[in-house]
This record gives C-alpha cells, sequence and structure tokens, in this order.
C-alpha cells in the first residue's frame, strides 16, 4: 500500500536528515521523498510517499508528528490527491528512430528541451504512472541517462464550508 | 554578559542547584561561569555517568537533571546515558561544548557532530549558532525535557558563542513553539468509554508503568485501583507506583515476571495499560492484551498507542489527568470475586526455589535489605542478574524503585544513586549491583569520596556475569563464553583505597545483623554478598 505524505517543517538546516533518520532508524520505507520551501520562508514541505502496510502507514503518521520540528502532518492517498512528477530523461537518436521518439513525445505531451546531433533531452512532466510509462516506451531507444524529482502532491481542491 | 555567563543564568533561572560532568577546554568558558554562581558543580569520574546521575537526581526530584561536558570524546561518551535516559523518558538537559563554530566541519581536535551522532536517542537537540538565542533555547530545552513525554534535550554550543558577549539577556516567560503542543488532558469521550467498559468489565487489570511515576500519579493510582476494585500489575518501570504489600498489587508483568501477574493479564477481559508502551520485556506477545479482551492503553505519546498493540480504547494524555477526570465519574463495580482468584494465585503460584544455604540467597537478601530500609528509601538496581532478583522481591513502600529499564544499562545504578541522594540527602538510598556492573561504575567511589554522598552500594559478588552466563547455559548448554569476572579485584581493597566502610556478608546466619549494620548510619558502606556462581533467577 502506498501513501502521500505532506509534511510541514521547519526550515532549519538538519531538519531533512532529521526526518530521514527517523525512516531508517525505523526501518520505513522511502519510495520518494523532495523537499522545498513554501510561500513562508522558514516552512519547508516534504513530500514523501511510503509503502507499507496499514501499521506501518499509521505508524509514520505519528512518529512524524513527534518531531519537535514538524509543524503538520497531512496524508493523502494517491486518488485524493493531484500529484506531479518531473522526469527529465536524454536519449541517443538517429535518422530511424527520431520520429518514433517524436511521435512517443507527441502521445504523451513531453517536450524536446534540448538537442544536439545524437542526443535530445526530453522533458515530462506527469503523474508517476505516466512518468514510468514513458520511460518503457523509451526503453528500446537508447536512453543515456534520467533524472527524476519524485512525487509531489497536494490533496484535491474543496471548497471550504462555511 | 557573555554566551556562557547566560548558560549559567539560564539554569539559575531554571532553578538548577547542581550539576554532572566533566570539563574540557569547548566548555571551560561554562564551567568558569559556574563559579560565579550558586550551582554547584559535580565532578563525576567518566561523562557517560554524568547523564546517570543526572537521571538519578531526576528522578527522584522530579525536576530536569542537568549535565555538562566536553566537545568530542566527552559528548561521545555521554551519547550512552543519554541513550538510557531517551529509553526510560527521563527529563535531561545535556549541555556539550562544540568546537569554535568556524571550525565545525574540519575534523579539529576533540571535533564531533554530537547533535547528528545523538539524534535518534534525544527528544530534541541544538546546535547554539548565536549566543543571543541562548535564553530561548535553554527555556524551550526545559520545558521539552519535562513535558509531554519527558526526555533528554541536548545542546551543543560552541566555544565561540560561550565567549560572545549578547546583545541582552531577557529569560523568555514561556514557551512558544508552533511544533510543540503535548497533549496531557485526556479526551472526555474516551474517559467516558473506559469508565463505560470498566463497568461492564468481569476481570479489569491495570497495568501501570513508568509513566505513571513520570506524572506522580501513584496516589491517584492506588486510589482508583481501591475505589473500583481493579487489580494492579506493573512493568519494570512502574515498580514503586503502588506499594508492594498493597493487596490489590500483584507484582511485574513479563518474561521475568511474577507468574500470578502474568496470569492476571492473560486471564483478564480488560486491561488498562497506562504509561506503559506495550515493550517486548513487559509484554512480548501483543495477543496476550488484544485477544477477546477490551485493551485500553492510555499513553501520553500519541506514538505509543497502537506501535505494538492496537487497542480498542485509545486515550491519550498524562496518566495524572488521565485518573483525575476517570475519578470523578461515578461507576458501579463489583469485581471482587476476581480480585479473590487473583489473592490465591499470588497464594499458590509462589516461586520455588532451594537456596544453597553455602550461599547468601538473593532473592531473601533482597526482600531482608529493602523490609529494613527506610519506608521512603531510595532502591537503585543495576542490570543483571541482580536487577531481576531486586525487580521481583525488593518491598516499595513509600520509597521509589530505580533502574535502567528500556536499555538495560550496565553500571546506571551507582552513579543514578549519587544523584538521586543529591537530589534528596534525607532519604535512604542504596545501590545494588553484581561483580560486572559494580566495575562498570566504581570509579565513582571517588566522586562520592569528593563530593561527600553517602550512598551505601551492594554487589551480588558472583565472579560471572550472572545474566549471562545464565543465558549461555540455557540457550548453549553451558559453552560459557567471555562470562568469567576473575581478574576482579579485592572489594575490601577497593573500599579501602576510596575510604569507604566495607562488610562482607557470605554467612546467610549473619544475614540479618550485617544488613542491620550496613544500613545503621547515613555513611557510604560498600558490602559484598556472595552468592551461588551458578544462581539463576529462573
Amino acid at each position: 500500500m502506498k501513501k502521500i505524505y505532506s509534511v510541514l517543517v521547519e526550515n532549519h538546516s538538519g531538519v531533512l536528515c532529521k526526518v530521514a533518520g527517523l525512516f531508517s532508524r525505523r526501518a520505513f520505507n522511502i519510495d520518494s521523498l523532495v523537499v522545498g520551501e513554501t510561500d513562508d520562508p522558514t516552512v519547508s514541505c516534504m513530500t514523501i510517499v511510503s509503502s507499507g502496510d496499514l501499521h506501518t502507514l499509521e505508524q509514520i503518521e505519528k512518529q512524524l508528528n513527534k518531531k519537535l520540528d514538524v509543524i503538520k502532518v497531512k496524508t493523502f492517498e494517491e486518488s485524493d490527491s493531484i500529484s506531479r512528477e518531473l522526469m527529465l530523461v536524454k536519449v541517443r537518436y538517429n535518422r530511424g528512430n527520431r520520429r518514433d521518439i517524436m511521435e512517443i513525445c507527441g502521445i504523451l505531451k513531453a517536450q524536446i528541451v534540448d538537442m544536439s546531433k545524437t542526443q535530445m533531452m526530453i522533458q515530462l512532466c506527469d503523474v508517476p504512472e505516466r512518468i514510468q510509462l514513458f520511460l518503457k516506451m523509451l526503453q528500446s531507444i537508447s536512453i543515456v541517462e534520467v533524472a527524476r524529482t519524485g512525487t509531489v502532491a497536494l490533496p484535491k481542491c474543496h471548497d471550504q464550508e462555511g | 554578559m557573555n554566551g556562557a555567563q547566560a548558560m549559567v543564568k539560564c539554569l539559575e533561572k531554571e532553578g538548577v542547584e547542581m550539576i554532572f560532568g566533566y570539563p574540557g577546554v569547548a566548555i571551560c568558558p561554562f564551567y568558569d561561569s559556574v563559579l560565579d554562581s550558586g550551582i554547584r558543580p559535580i565532578l563525576i569520574r567518566t561523562e557517560q555517568n554524568a547523564a546517570h546521575a543526572a537521571s538519578g537526581m531526576a528522578r527522584v526530584t522530579k525536576k530536569v537533571g542537568v549535565c555538562a561536558v566536553t566537545s568530542g570524546p566527552g559528548a561521545t561518551n555521554l551519547i550512552t546515558g543519554i541513550a538510557t535516559a531517551f529509553a526510560d523518558s527521563i527529563p535531561l538537559v545535556c549541555i556539550t561544548g562544540q568546537v569554535n563554530s568556524e571550525l565545525i566541519g574540519s575534523d579539529v581536535f576533540q571535533e564531533a557532530d554530537i547533535t547528528g551522532a545523538a539524534e535518534s536517542f534525544v527528544k530534541y537537540s541544538y546546535l547554539v549558532k548565536n549566543a543571543d538565542d541562548i535564553p530561548r533555547i535553554f527555556k524551550e530545552a526545559f520545558y521539552i525535557a519535562n513535558t509531554g513525554r519527558k526526555g533528554p534535550v541536548l545542546i551543543d554550543v560552541p566555544v565561540d558563542v560561550q565567549n560572545a558577549e549578547l546583545k541582552k539577556f531577557e529569560y523568555p516567560k514561556t514557551v512558544s513553539m508552533r511544533t510543540y503542543k503535548p497533549t496531557v488532558k485526556g479526551h472526555a469521550v474516551q474517559i467516558k468509554k473506559v469508565m463505560a467498559e470498566l463497568e461492564k468489565a468481569k476481570r479489569p487489570v491495570i497495568c501501570a508503568g513508568g509513566g505513571v511515576l513520570l506524572s506522580d500519579a501513584q496516589k491517584m493510582l492506588r486510589d482508583f485501583s481501591h475505589k473500583y476494585q481493579v487489580p494492579v500489575v506493573t512493568t519494570m518501570m512502574g515498580i514503586g507506583s503502588m506499594q508492594t504489600e498493597d493487596e490489590m498489587y500483584f507484582g511485574m508483568v513479563g518474561n521475568n515476571g511474577a507468574p500470578c501477574a502474568n496470569r492476571a493479564m492473560s486471564e483478564a477481559d480488560m486491561v488498562i495499560m497506562i504509561g506503559a508502551r506495550v515493550a517486548d520485556r513487559a509484554v512480548n506477545q501483543p495477543e496476550i492484551i488484544t485477544k477477546d479482551k477490551v485493551l485500553v492503553h492510555m499513553d501520553v505519546d500519541p506514538a505509543e498507542i497502537g506501535k505494538n498493540a492496537g487497542p480498542t480504547i485509545p486515550l491519550v494524555g498524562d496518566a495524572r489527568h488521565i485518573f483525575e477526570d476517570m475519578m470523578k465519574l461515578e461507576i458501579c463495580c463489583e469485581h471482587s470475586l476476581w480480585v479473590q482468584t487473583l489473592y490465591e494465585y499470588r497464594q499458590t503460584m509462589k516461586e520455588k526455589r532451594v537456596p544453597d544455604p553455602a550461599f547468601i540467597d538473593p532473592v531473601a537478601f533482597v526482600h531482608t535489605l529493602s523490609d529494613k530500609m527506610e519506608r521512603n528509601g531510595i532502591y537503585v538496581a543495576d542490570v543483571g542478574q541482580n536487577q531481576i532478583w531486586s525487580c521481583r522481591n525488593c518491598l516499595v513502600r513509600d520509597g521509589s524503585f530505580l533502574t535502567s529499564g528500556g536499555m538495560g544499562t550496565m553500571g546506571y545504578s551507582i552513579p543514578a544513586a549519587m544523584g538521586a541522594k543529591l537530589g534528596q540527602p534525607d532519604r535512604q538510598v542504596v545501590a545494588v549491583c553484581g561483580d560486572g556492573s559494580f566495575q562498570m561504575s566504581m570509579m565513582e567511589l571517588a566522586t562520592m569520596r569528593q563530593h561527600n554522598v553517602p550512598v551505601k552500594i551492594v554487589v551480588m559478588a558472583n565472579k560471572y556475569l550472572g545474566m549471562v552466563r545464565e543465558f549461555q547455559q540455557n540457550t548453549y548448554h553451558g559453552r560459557y563464553c567471555a562470562v568469567d569476572l576473575s581478574g576482579s579485584p579485592d572489594l575490601s581493597k577497593i573500599a579501602e583505597a576510596y575510604k569507604v566502610r566495607f562488610l562482607r556478608l557470605s554467612d546467610p546466619d549473619k544475614m540479618q545483623e550485617t544488613i542491620d549494620e550496613f544500613l545503621r548510619d547515613d555513611d557510604s558502606v560498600l558490602m559484598e554478598c556472595v552468592i551461588n556462581p551458578m544462581d539463576t533467577v529462573k
């Protein structure tokens, strides 16, 4: 089972280490972890995707809440949230496969952001599954290197009542 | 005012009377300022024991224990002490000196990343970067250490920050941290549910842990147990929350616990865990307390609830507040049949031991010693067979029973006893250790002598690391490896060297008079109690 934790933390040095340390110390999985400043410069937001059984996922939330640098923990399933990941892929191309690559990019709405005579760099920002799908489609083509941001996510918009 | 003076001022504002520690260059500005204050520095003989001594003091005074050591090895030596306090939720503020801020990260002499190294053993830690932050950080540290689930807080102060001038010293009156607001008051709806279940229950039992003592809820626990006729068992850390001779008390649970206490837990239809974390030594199979029964788990730390056993009713709060609120609800309880059954178990499920008449029987010894101690005496047990014999047989009346329960740190008893005695000089303090644990802390006899701390020490001598020897006997069929303590010193000579009175108890017929002699006068005594090397706890 997967769960997404959106964790607001104090924007101090060492906080990332404390949170990451908690995961290793208690043998919790980290599928991905993304950190960035929020609109308030004293607060950072960590988006952590973790997997495990229900008990573990509940413990993760409790242990995160226990950390004194953690301001707030929000958890949500992938289905309740909008999640995105950004990937940059560098591929080697030739006359024979160039069209195929562009076609795949067209279908999955990826952009070519840089190019040389033999290589091109493609950018895709999408939900994690489609990023995975895109990578799979490119597998027959020679991939030079890949960089992925990991998932960022926020719960879906709701009109606040009252 | 410089940083070091501000640190001392903060300690004074917190009412700290004593600090345990070991100076070095990186903490010298602080120690220099201590000289100009009313705070008494106690020089211990190795840093780990500074944390243990502060822990002993904190546990009996209910105030935060403070220790201060230097950077590098001073700080790393402290870690086991910090971890010990963390495992038992003991409030400490541990101050470490650090190398000059500008040199941090360059691996200079006596530099260690102590906030990094101690991260998983502290409730919180600070690396002070600016002297002006000192008042706020100290205020927060004391607050964090002694509220919610208590625990050690580390403050690492670079030497240049200690020497830097503050713009202005102003000690904050209150703490405002957006990330830390512990829940101490239990949820009213949950409390009602608990009482409703208790009314229905036929065989309820309370399992009290260290949290009851930490929140000073002993009296309420006792009143509650009697008012609603609910039998009580305790974890190792909960010993002393009930008087041992209280008819509603059925002993310690767990692998090493009393058979009738374990039977009470397994036959109960409702278990109320309070201030206990369902640790493996107390409850090695969580199903025992969840299957076919109502489990209520009350703890001030929400993360403990459901960690090892899923409760029927979770209740976050401090033991004292919860008892207060529960006592306000009037319910009708009738559990006399159940209590009667447990009385029978207590009578019939006695341990059957055949003591060797050639040696002192540790069981009889602990019983007699604790019986003869002053009513409010403090019994500090170390770790090993001595701990198990102590836990099972020590009589606690209005006194305290201290031991390292969570971490099981050998060598805890002597420094902790010293801290307890310094914290409450009017109470009688006895440390009981084995010959292994004694040798881990015997250097503190010098501290006791130097600072005149009249602690009484018992060494249960069997010339073995008895607990491990027993384990190797049972699990490795008597293949003993590295458990033989030959080479141990003549304890009478050790006592003489430190100018401490010495007694040897080897004749069972002389047990009464020797213990009387041991407890007479408020003076340090080292007593060697000779037990059978092959004696076992099981």
